[in-house]
């Protein structure tokens, strides 16, 4: 119980020190350069506390739970003694061998992209902004497929070996089509959530995850290899969401037509 | 008061569902998959039970500050007229939030671990240290310069493709230029530069902005500076990357 609370007192300061860089930048510019007071400063006051106290509770408590776990599921995972039980090690490795790895990536990438807060920020806003247009859990769902593909596909290019920039330059490719086809309205919603996906909860666990698979296959570096998912689950969302965009235009034509020709 | 407790309630519930597939995914395979009990239960639940008010009380806190922060921001400053002001903000904003960021600092001297393995930094702590501060600070400036860019876009009402895509045939064209070993972390370093903090502050300050200025739209022209934020960190790091070569 002593330790819950002094580790919940460290994260505390760590979090107030990630923060007071946007709070000098933010009140700084708003005293020196806007010279205006704030409106309602003591609900501001207020929200920025439930902010801190909030990614605080958040992050010791995926300290507690989730991440001592998930590292360890994703090291087991990626054993060449789960993969392979008493049969001997190969040489090279085939990829088809590490289905419950991909499994495994897919999964934890969607679910953690759902429970991420950035990406929660970002569809609310979204979902004000469109007037409701936008659904927050249908973009947060698409995002999450997105980094869900993104992150199996990452581990199947460790696996294999293949270089991490062909992936990305087709994944431009597809991006630059699919930009070129998509409704304007979406265009920046759908590069935004490329950026949004990573970042508290989905990071630790992709990386180690990526860290386990490159120290256990051969021929692998980690340092060389254990790079790039992040990679991929900012690339995949930004196709998944212009693709949700798509259908849902495409679905809704169809439902027109239908009923013109009713 | 009540109806406050409520609402409360209300937001725990959003956040079960939020952690709910965590929580499946997790117990599958654990128990499933790997076949192994769930080690240490109840500080696991303790761990669930913070996570649970923690996601709570940050979308309160998002609604009450980091959003109307971002947007009366963005709305004084259009107000005021200032062009050099608000660009200053912008950049001082990307580049504040972005240099003291935990997830860089880590990649940062993860990447200069790799850096030593390839030889192009000498294997000791200093000189590693060195290249981690250069790289972070490399990334803060990209990101300072991404929202500069994405603010003077705002203003202009240029679509965010056309800089997009440049952007991306930038990094392609990067990517044969610069050494080997920066490139998986150059490609990296543009998903952790934005914080969750970052990202609801730097959309309400897009959003605020295009709502303020005539003749723009909050959905074409208010998002899109996440975007720049996660493109432009890429191109500098493996900048970084040529340059460092050529002077070492």
């Amino acid at each position: 119980m002593v330790d819950l609370i002094l580790h919940l007192g460290v994260t505390f300061l760590l979090t107030i020190r990630d923060v007071i860089p946007i709070a000098v930048v933010i009140f700084g510019f708003q005293y020196l350069v806007i010279r205006k007071p704030l409106s309602n400063l003591r609900g501001i006051a207020m929200g920025f506390f439930f902010v801190v106290l909030g990614l605080t509770f958040f992050l010791v408590g995926l300290e507690l739970a989730l991440f001592p776990m998930g590292e360890i599921m994703a090291t087991q995972l990626t054993d060449p003694a789960f993969l392979y039980g008493e049969a001997d090690v190969p040489d090279v490795v085939r990829w088809q061998d590490y289905g419950w790895v991909y499994v495994f990536a897919a999964s934890i990438g969607f679910a953690t992209t759902i429970a991420e807060p950035s990406l929660i920020a970002v569809a609310i806003k979204a979902n004000q902004v469109s007037g409701g247009g936008i659904g927050v859990w249908g973009l947060r769902i698409s995002v999450a497929i997105g980094v869900a593909f993104g992150v199996a596909l990452g581990t199947y290019r460790i696996v294999t070996g293949t270089p991490l920039h062909w992936y990305i330059i087709v994944g431009y490719l597809i991006v630059i089509v699919q930009t070129l086809r998509s409704d304007r309205m979406i265009i920046p919603l759908a590069y935004d959530s490329g950026g949004v996906t990573t970042s508290t909860v989905t990071v630790p666990l992709v990386a180690a995850l990526g860290l386990g698979l490159a120290s256990t296959i051969p021929g692998r570096s980690p340092l060389l290899d254990g790079f790039g998912l992040i990679a991929f689950a900012s690339l995949c969302p930004i196709i998944a969401v212009m693709s949700y965009a798509q259908i849902t235009a495409w679905r809704q034509r169809l439902a027109r037509e239908k009923r013109s020709t009713e | 008061m009540q109806s406050n407790v409520v609402r409360f309630l209300m937001l725990i519930v959003g956040s079960v569902r939020d952690l709910a597939p965590i929580i499946v995914v997790v117990g599958f395979f654990q128990l499933v998959v790997l076949q192994q009990p769930i080690p240490n239960f109840s500080e696991i639940l303790i761990g669930v039970v913070l996570v649970l008010l923690g996601l709570t009380l940050f979308i309160q806190g998002l609604e009450l500050a980091l959003f109307p922060i971002g947007e009366a921001m963005a709305v004084a400053l259009a107000k005021k007229g200032s062009l050099f002001w608000l660009l200053t903000f912008a950049f001082a904003l990307g580049f504040g939030t972005t240099a003291a960021e935990p997830a860089l600092i880590a990649v940062a001297a993860e990447a200069a671990k790799v850096a030593a393995s390839a030889g192009v930094v000498a294997d000791n702590p200093e000189a590693q240290n060195t290249y981690a501060f250069y790289l972070r600070a490399t990334v803060a400036v990209s990101v300072g310069i991404a929202l500069v860019a994405g603010v003077f876009r705002i203003l202009k009402g240029w679509p965010v493709h056309y800089l997009i895509i440049g952007g991306y045939v930038m990094v392609v064209a990067m990517t044969f230029l610069a050494p080997a070993e920066i490139i998986g972390i150059a490609y990296d370093s543009g998903g952790v530069t934005t914080s969750t903090i970052t990202v609801p502050l730097v959309t309400a300050l897009g959003v605020g902005l295009a709502q303020s200025i005539r003749g723009r739209n909050p959905m074409t022209d208010g998002f899109g500076l996440i975007a720049f934020a996660s493109l432009t960190p890429m191109i500098f790091v493996m900048g970084f990357g040529m340059v460092w070569n050529l002077v070492a």
